[in-house]
């Protein structure tokens, strides 16, 4: 109880500070959480499969700075689909590290992720291997039943050029227990609406916004590597970075292929305390 | 205990040679800022810092006990493209994370800001 009341108060104390990956959803950049920094945020996806019922997928994301080149982060997850039920799905631990200490024109990122997750999970943090409409069409009381505990490991790729980030991740994920090594790609470019900042404070401001676009989708397994038999997804995205406040995010996605959903529709919202290990110190 | 992680600190920095204002490549140091003395860009770059960079530096960017001050004779002094590597590159060493997501304007905007304090 104490530490939920010392958790609380802090929040209240909070300095908030821009979240900031971008406006994408799937793709990572070379961005990192400043260091003390912890960012709480909800990512959401819905959709319909052509024959199954519509689903709201739940994820809660805790972010934190743990070094300048060092970022961690943990998620929940859980779904709600209509005509059937509304059930906690699993959970994500991943790091990422930044490889190199300076920018470049490429800059790696290496990302490692344990997933202990079911197969009712509709979060669609990432597309990988063969995943396809039809995974996401099964009863919550059947899907939940097959565990998937998973390693996956991304090499993230990013850049600034001129205004404009490009972020490329290449994915590679395997289940704990069995075969087959499966493999996705995310790529994302996306720019501020405008490059200096106002000297007025404004929450409409063009800086606040920015918009990009997103492609992502499965390149099937080691035995069945190529773009063919999965799905893939085509998504503007666009944030709102509202001044001393939180950054909204929404990001229609658009199927490109049969195996695809036809249209999904992403939100989410994320706050970002500054020096939140500072303030946890001092309070506590 | 405090007073032992501040040595250790300027070890840290004594032991690496150079502190970050020190590092950037000559080229870069030699850069000059396009909105130097502008009031409008300084104003944007207080905005900017007050977004960015107070949370560790303090709002008056006087610095506390483990970051560096960034109103101090060091940083007024640094070269303005010195200032601008530091903020594209970060001191992840040190700390500093990079703020190459920031656009290169912005960034100039925080650097005109900085330079304009006493």
């Amino acid at each position: 109880m104490q530490v939920v009341c010392i958790f609380l108060l802090s929040l209240s104390f909070a300095w908030p500070t821009l979240a900031g990956e971008g406006p994408f959803f799937v793709t990572y950049t070379h961005q990192m959480e400043e260091p003390g920094n912890l960012e709480f945020g909800v990512k959401n996806s819905t959709g319909r499969p052509v024959a199954g019922n519509r689903f709201l997928g739940l994820t809660a994301e805790l972010e934190y700075g743990v070094k300048a080149w060092w970022t961690t982060e943990l998620y929940v997850e859980g779904q709600s689909t209509h005509h059937d039920s509304t059930l906690f799905t699993g959970y994500r631990l991943e790091n990422r590290f930044r490889l190199l200490e300076h920018e470049h024109w490429i800059n790696p990122v290496l990302y490692l992720e344990f997933e202990n997750i079911n197969g009712a999970d509709r979060s669609l943090l990432e597309v990988v291997g063969n995943d396809g409409e039809d995974d996401l069409m099964g009863l919550n009381a059947m899907t939940r039943e097959e565990k998937k505990r998973e390693i996956e490991a991304k090499l993230i790729l990013g850049s600034y050029v001129h205004g404009w980030t490009i972020a490329e991740n290449f994915i590679a994920e395997k289940n704990v227990r069995h075969a087959p090594f499966e493999f996705g790609y995310a790529v994302g470019v996306s720019r501020p609406l405008a490059l200096a900042a106002r000297p007025a404070d404004c929450a409409f401001c063009p800086e606040n916004f920015q918009a990009g676009l997103e492609l992502y989708g499965g390149l099937g397994t080691h035995q069945t590597f190529g773009l063919g038999s999965a799905s893939h997804y085509l998504a503007p995205t666009l944030a709102w970075n509202i001044p001393n406040g939180p950054t909204l995010v929404v990001s229609p996605g658009f199927g490109l292929t049969g195996q695809s959903v036809g249209f999904l529709f992403r939100f989410g919202v994320s706050y970002e305390i500054a020096q939140f290990a500072r303030m946890w110190r001092k309070r506590s | 205990m405090r007073v032992l992680k501040m040595a250790c600190c300027l070890l840290a920095m004594t032991a690496s040679g150079k502190t970050p204002l020190q590092k950037p490549p000559v080229k870069e140091m030699g850069r000059t800022n396009p909105y130097e003395t502008q009031p409008a860009a300084e104003q944007a770059g207080h905005k900017l810092f007050l977004r960015e960079c107070s949370s560790c530096h303090g709002t008056r960017a006087e610095g506390t006990e483990r970051v560096p001050a960034l109103a101090s004779p060091t940083v007024q002094q640094a070269p303005a493209g010195a200032i601008f590597w530091v903020l594209r590159n970060g001191s992840l060493r040190h700390g500093m994370p990079s703020f190459a997501h920031l656009p290169e304007q912005q960034r100039w905007q925080i650097v005109t800001y900085l330079k304009s304090l006493q």
